[in-house]
């Protein structure tokens, strides 16, 4: 069988539809679950116990359940509660949740991290554990955290080709039904694995962009 | 003179062994007093307890008369409160710890602005003039990294002042430093003394201790073996235990 230049031609208008849904819904989640993990990590280092407690629930399930599965729970089982969602948002959310439970473990790390005297110093001229978190330890650790979290939004937009089983049009979604009429799995997945190729190339060189732009300390 | 601090029979133990036992010490206004003692003999746990960055297991420190750490019942007050109480007493550590992130300005101006609530430009005009007091005004926009451990030291000291502590604790100041920093960051510490403000410090540096200290307490093995004039404790000292440190010092 001879490779199909024709067919990966036509499918690259097509799979950029796809594509460009890939990184709406990533770009957002990005957005919410960095933000999400960031106030989580926070809170995991609370001095209120019952917060802490149940930020610690909620990575452990999140860690503990496949991300296909919390797709579905967002997707089938808010709707029983009430909670009517598009597949778009469906999407976005769970992507959002389970890249957060993730974060919130880096950045609580990257805060354990930092040398105990920072937050002695912080103490001794009158401030509030929150405040020692967000004005000392917060700022200090981000450089730290930036390949760990960029290893976590790879993750995310690879998670994101799960979209597709509740039929959101994104890039695999796109090339499966591409697949389904032109019957040519090699060429189109092919291309679907380059064009993510280039998405996550793209962002692991923002993030080494980024993590060189903070200053070292 | 009225007391300013106030430590009644502090005691700290560590996994069974007895750091602090029962030490008491009173601070008066404007008094200058160094503590002394061999490595391990807690005094830097002692320290540390008159702010409650260790919780004393027993014992009792008071500001001005007012409880620091527990209510008037005796139990731990919540970590907001005991904050309240803590920017009223200065610490300076013997690394410093100055924020990493922030400029020598900003490691002064964060204090007045997050805590005590004045504007950025009032924290820092305020952090400026605290700046200029320990000889830095033209060191303001640097990172510590790009200041000597005698220039961040006094950075420190200036973090401290820019609260308006009615006391200021010192950690072994100046034993981090490169003996040629010593003279630059005990001359600050000897200015404050000599302006009134009320010091305690965990000092080894005998020139200090007799040019500014009021009073100098030696302690070993957790407990004060002796107190007094630094005239007596350092060059007529009572106790064999003192005369044994000071030689191995002067060693």
């Amino acid at each position: 069988m001879a490779f199909d230049w024709g067919l990966v031609g036509q499918s690259i208008p097509l799979l950029a539809v796809g594509l460009l849904m890939t990184l709406r819904i990533c770009g957002l989640a990005i957005l919410f679950g960095t933000a999400l993990g960031a106030l989580l990590g926070l809170a995991s280092l609370s001095g209120l116990a019952p917060l802490r407690w149940a930020v610690r629930i909620y990575v452990d399930f999140i860690r503990g359940t496949p991300l296909l599965i919390q797709i579905f729970l967002v997707y089938f089982a808010l709707p029983v509660i009430g909670l009517s969602l598009s597949e778009f948002w469906a999407g976005v959310i769970a992507l959002s949740l389970n890249a957060a439970a993730f974060i919130a473990e880096i950045v609580r790390a990257g805060i354990g991290s930092i040398e105990r005297g920072q937050s002695e110093a912080a103490r001794s001229i009158g401030m509030r554990h929150a405040q020692v978190l967000v004005h000392i330890l917060l700022p200090q650790s981000l450089r730290a955290v930036v390949p760990p979290i960029t290893n976590e939004l790879i993750t995310l937009v690879k998670g994101s080709a799960l979209l597709s089983v509740i039929s959101v049009y994104e890039l695999t979604r796109a090339g499966q039904g591409i697949i389904a009429v032109r019957f040519a799995p090699l060429e189109i997945f092919l291309l679907i694995s380059l064009f993510y190729y280039v998405t996550i190339s793209l962002l692991a060189w923002l993030s080494r962009w980024l993590e060189h732009r903070l200053p070292t300390w | 003179m009225d007391t300013v601090l106030e430590a009644i029979d502090i005691v700290k133990s560590y996994g069974g062994r007895t750091v602090v036992d029962r030490v008491s010490l009173t601070i008066r206004e404007g008094e200058t007093v160094v503590i002394m003692g061999p490595s391990g003999s807690g005094k830097t746990t002692f320290l540390r307890c008159l702010n409650y960055l260790e919780t004393p297991d027993a014992g009792s420190v008071r500001l001005r008369g007012t409880p620091i750490g527990v209510d008037s019942r005796g139990r731990l007050l919540p970590e907001a409160t005991l904050a309240t109480q803590r920017r009223r007493i200065g610490f300076v550590f013997q690394r410093f710890n100055l924020f990493a992130h922030l400029s020598a300005m900003d490691n002064v101006a964060i204090g007045p602005r997050r805590v005590l609530g004045l504007s950025l430009d009032e924290a820092r005009h305020r952090a400026k003039e605290e700046l200029a007091r320990v000889h830095l005004a033209d060191h303001a926009a640097k990172r510590p990294a790009a200041l000597s451990g005698g220039q961040q030291q006094r950075v420190a000291i200036a973090r401290a002042l820019a609260m308006r502590p009615e006391i200021i604790l010192f950690d072994e100041p100046t034993s981090a430093l490169d003996p040629e920093l010593v003279g630059e960051v005990l001359e600050v510490m000897r200015e404050l003394a000599s302006q009134g403000m009320t010091l305690a410090a965990v000092t080894h540096e005998m020139r200090f201790a007799r040019a500014a200290a009021d009073r100098v307490l030696f302690m070993d093995c957790g407990v004060v073996v002796e107190e007094g004039r630094p005239e007596v404790v350092i060059d007529k000292p009572r106790e064999p235990r003192t005369r044994q440190f000071l030689a191995h010092l002067h060693s």
